[in-house]
């Protein structure tokens, strides 16, 4: 009846694993509780969860992304408390608990707390800046989230019934095959990394359309804002990208549910073929969650030092150039398995060209902020800080690109110290920056800028005594992933690493105090304009948080900076001669709904209770063909009512202007 | 700028010295031998061609930031946005960098190849390394002994290893002596290691196979000839053999094995490891992803 789920499966074998799950249960049990107390229910399922306007879609992934950045944060402290201990001992968790956590860290930061931060960006920000009402597929888009949702929901609830993988973020068989890995935790990694998979390709397919078919009249690719570059060349990579990995992960499930072998040795499969299906995936992923970053830096650059980005063509083929070449280099990920010296030097200068372009991103946002006008908005201190320590990250990766030296220090810290710090000031830093930045356009008003500037400087202080003391650790040869060791002279390293990681604990404590900052605030800090920056491209042309139809008009685009240019024309807030009508896909629940039937699909399959998997399945079938019936998708906002809610805006307008002189 | 590249390398070096003078930990950059040596040698060219565009993009984003700051005195151009010279000078300058480390990429990564011999005069010393749960077996063919979690090996002699897994992926690494390779099984990778002096040094697994992962290292003994000799002598009287019901015991996931010598091995059992997990599909020395190159 359930499969191989029984009550042992309950986490009361460990007092740490059960406080765990007494965390996740407790925590989901709160926010239903609050909901419930604020009466908040019908609200939410109404305006938010069947959304499918990009605008509210993008703040739930990005709140999605927030929560699961906590969690990963837990498992990274708990990772650096355990090595900090653990010299000549077991520290406080058993090596199965460790590796736990070591594969949920890593798989919970790339696919649930960047993937989602990235698309949620990229949600709010890419329709605005392009000046059109919507995505290509509105509905797709609420399907990807719910999709990404419910892979994270598994993740989560591995924490509760059963166990997670502990074959590492990546998962190289053979063991995480049925042999080595028996148990449910690679079921788990591999469902969730299916279901949100599917999600990211949908994803990226929706923003390339977007981006190629619904522009603005007059917006030209070259006209194109930097972040919008960076999204197109970032969908373009998950659209050819993510197949990859759910193909591996497939195949993975293949061998581990049918007993095949295509990743072990019996009937001629090869291990290897994982390695190098997952990379072919793996590394365009780095592009993927890295170049939608470089463009926020782009933006924040171009806004905070007052002045146009320097080489925007350059930048855009860069971008372009870096988006092709991600696709080249996926073997410097293992070249330790023994391939000849003309493979391995092949790989090693492929991705050392990739620096070429990147290095003139470098110098591009640098010569821009050169005879600016510089003011430290804390986005703007994201990206100073991204660019002095990025470099960083930039040079131990090219000395990993030489084989012989990735020979001596691949597997160890060093490498760890490396992604880390091209991750954490690349990625995160850009997607906080875009998070501080688009944060008015959002939700209508300021984020609160000390403890934004608070946050930052613990992160940036915390990153540097987490991340350098493990370069040193590398060059004495520490393998990453111990459980414990016997080498006291790497203890202090450890320890100082441990200080670094309670730092950053501070900076989240800062961000979050600055949204509940903000919130309260939220009346003085309005953003009525719509421009809080005297910004230069399309999104700050509309209000604060934009309504529902984004431009009651369609801007016409003569410019790179639309905005800029309007405003020295002195057209910026004309209103139009009439208005039209508007029209506007419904809201949907089959999204929520598809993605909670993917959440029991595949916990139905984690847990092998087929019945459970057909029975979803062909509920998910049926939901679709329901959908696809359905003719009646979108609704039409008369030109009356989108006058009137254009009149009330230019009155806000009016009165804000008058309050300011 | 050449004088530029030959200071920043000197003060390169000086500062690494300072750390691996001050800290004779850091492994990787004390190496026993001459293939870890190159490796190192490498990385610190590598690093200091590198320090001539990463120092002056950090000094140049502190001093920009400051210098153009909003209330400052310094000029603003908010319309400059291109320039033909300073584009070029962009492109050109990680490019140059780039096709210089790049060089030196492709010339070390051949003569490094860890499938590559070492030229030397002294014969090399062939050793057969299995990957276990949790800990390494070396055989040594010509000798016709076998040692668990001790390698032992003469000083000034190369060393070629064939290294293979019973197990899970598991990556073969001696930090001091040379980089890794993975071991897998069905597959036989090769690495030539050579320990210039006597000394004792850590080896380990650096691919996460499970949870005894942790305590899977081993011990690498570079002695003299004749201490080596020696060695070999009193592993021949060792009281247990290596037969195939021995060595399944030995395979059996195990923690912090002991160091023992086999004083037999039963003939071709490395081969036998890597047919096992092929059925006999690959002849042998034809495996997948490394096949027996000269």
């Amino acid at each position: 009846m359930f499969g191989r789920l029984t009550i042992e499966a309950l986490p009361f074998y460990s007092a740490i694993a059960a406080s765990g799950a007494a965390m996740v249960v407790g925590g989901a049990l709160l926010v239903a509780i609050v909901i419930t107390w604020l009466k908040g229910w019908v609200y939410l399922w109404k305006e938010w969860l069947t959304s499918v306007d990009h605008k509210r879609i993008g703040a739930m992934y990005v709140i999605l992304a927030l929560i699961m950045l906590l969690r990963g944060f837990v498992d990274a402290i708990m990772m650096r408390a355990q090595q900090a201990m653990a010299l000549n001992s077991g520290g406080y968790l058993p090596p199965e608990h460790f590796d736990q956590i070591f594969s949920s860290h890593g798989t919970i930061m790339i696919f649930f707390m960047a993937m989602p931060f990235m698309t949620g960006l990229l949600n709010i920000a890419v329709p605005l800046q392009i000046g059109t009402r919507d995505v290509a597929f509105p509905f797709l888009n609420s399907l990807s989230l719910w999709l990404a949702a419910s892979g994270a929901g598994l993740v989560m609830i591995s924490l509760v019934i059963g166990k997670f993988s502990t074959a590492g973020w990546t998962g190289y068989p053979p063991y995480s095959g049925i042999q080595y890995s028996p148990g449910v935790g690679v079921d788990y990694w591999i469902w969730a990394l299916l279901i949100s998979g599917v999600g990211s390709t949908l994803s990226g397919i929706n923003f390339v359309v977007t981006i190629i078919k619904r522009r603005a009249p007059g917006m030209t690719l070259m006209r194109m804002t930097p972040f919008v570059w960076t999204a197109l060349c970032t969908s373009v990579l998950m659209a050819f990208a993510f197949p990859a990995l759910t193909v591996a992960c497939g195949l993975l499930a293949l061998d581990r549910l049918l007993g095949m072998h295509f990743f072990t040795n019996e009937l001629g499969g090869n291990m290897m073929n994982y390695v190098n299906l997952f990379w072919i995936w793996g590394h365009p992923e780095v592009y993927i969650l890295i170049l939608p970053a470089f463009g926020v830096f782009s933006e924040v650059v171009a806004t905070f030092s007052r002045k146009r980005l320097f080489g925007y063509e350059s930048l855009v083929y860069a971008t372009a150039a870096i988006a092709l070449l991600s696709f080249t280099v996926w073997l410097h990920h293992f070249f330790t398995m023994g391939s000849s010296a003309n493979v391995n030097a092949f790989f090693g200068v492929t991705t050392m060209v990739i620096a070429v372009p990147t290095g003139v991103k470098v110098f591009n946002w640098l010569l821009t902020m050169y005879r600016g006008r510089i003011t430290f908005h804390p986005s703007m201190l994201w990206t100073v800080g991204f660019v002095a320590t990025f470099v960083i990250g930039g040079m131990t990766g090219v000395l990993l690109a030489v084989p012989p030296v990735d020979f001596l220090m691949h597997n160890t810290t060093f490498l760890v110290a490396h992604f880390h710090n091209m991750i954490i000031p690349g990625v995160l830093f850009g997607y906080l920056a875009g998070y501080m930045y688009w944060f008015p356009k959002a939700f209508g008003f300021e984020m609160n800028r000390p403890w934004g500037t608070a946050a930052f400087w613990f992160w940036i202080v915390g990153f540097y005594l987490a991340f350098m003391p493990l370069y040193v650790l590398g060059l004495m040869g520490m393998p990453r992933r111990m459980e414990q060791y016997n080498d006291p002279s790497w203890q202090p390293w450890l320890v100082a690493a441990s200080m670094g990681a309670v730092l950053i604990m501070i900076g989240i404590a800062c961000l979050i105090m600055q949204v509940i900052v903000s919130i309260r605030d939220r009346k003085r800090n309005a953003d009525v304009t719509g421009d809080p920056y005297d910004g230069r491209t399309l999104e700050w042309a509309t209000s604060s948080p934009p309504p529902v139809y984004n431009f009651a008009v369609l801007p016409e685009v003569r410019d790179r900076e639309p905005l800029l240019d309007m405003k020295e024309r002195g057209v910026t807030y004309a209103p139009p001669s009439r208005y039209h009508d508007i029209e506007i896909p419904k809201n949907s629940p089959v999204g929520v709904i598809m993605g909670g039937l993917s959440f029991v699909f595949g916990f139905a399959m984690v847990w092998w209770i087929w019945w459970l998997a057909i029975l979803c399945g062909l509920a998910m079938w049926a939901v679709m063909i329901w959908r696809s019936s359905d003719d009646e998708t979108e609704y039409v906002l008369v030109a009356e009512e989108v006058e009137r809610l254009e009149k009330a805006r230019y009155r806000a307008l009016e009165a804000a202007k008058a309050a300011r002189s | 700028m050449k004088q530029a590249v030959v200071t920043v390398r000197c003060a390169a070096i000086a500062l690494l010295a300072f750390l691996a003078g001050g800290c004779d930990r850091l492994v990787v950059l004390n190496p026993k031998g001459p293939v870890a040596d190159a490796e190192r040698g490498l990385m610190i060219d590598a690093f200091t061609v590198m320090m001539l565009v990463v120092v002056p993009i950090i000094v140049m984003a502190f001093w920009f930031a400051w210098r153009y700051r909003a209330g400052g005195s310094a000029r603003y151009e908010p319309t400059w946005a291109y320039s033909v010279k300073v584009d070029a000078v962009v492109w050109l300058i990680p490019a140059l960098i780039v096709i210089a480390v790049a060089v030196l990429l492709w010339r070390s990564t051949h003569k490094l190849d860890p499938y590559r011999e070492i030229a030397s005069t002294n014969p090399p010393l062939d050793v057969q390394v299995v990957a276990q749960d949790w800990k390494w077996l070396f055989i040594y063919p010509e000798q016709g002994v076998a040692s668990v979690n001790q390698l032992a090996i003469p000083a000034g002699r190369p060393i070629s290893l064939r290294i293979t897994s019973d197990t899970v992926m598991n990556s073969f690494y001696v930090p001091a002596l040379a980089g890794q390779i993975y071991a897998m099984a069905g597959m036989q990778t090769r690495l030539q290691i050579l320990a210039d002096k006597p000394g004792k040094f850590v080896g380990r697994n650096t691919q996460y196979s499970g949870g005894g992962f942790s305590d899977q290292f081993f011990e690498v003994v570079a002695m003299s000839q004749a201490d080596f000799d020696a060695w070999v002598a009193k592993a021949k009287q060792a009281p247990g053999k290596l037969d195939p019901p021995t060595y399944a015991k030995l395979a059996e996931r195990s923690r912090l094995n002991p160091i023992v010598q086999y004083s037999a091995v039963e003939p071709k059992l490395f081969d036998t490891i890597i047919d096992k997990y092929t059925g006999g599909h690959q002849a042998h020395g034809q495996t997948l992803t490394a096949p027996a190159r000269r």
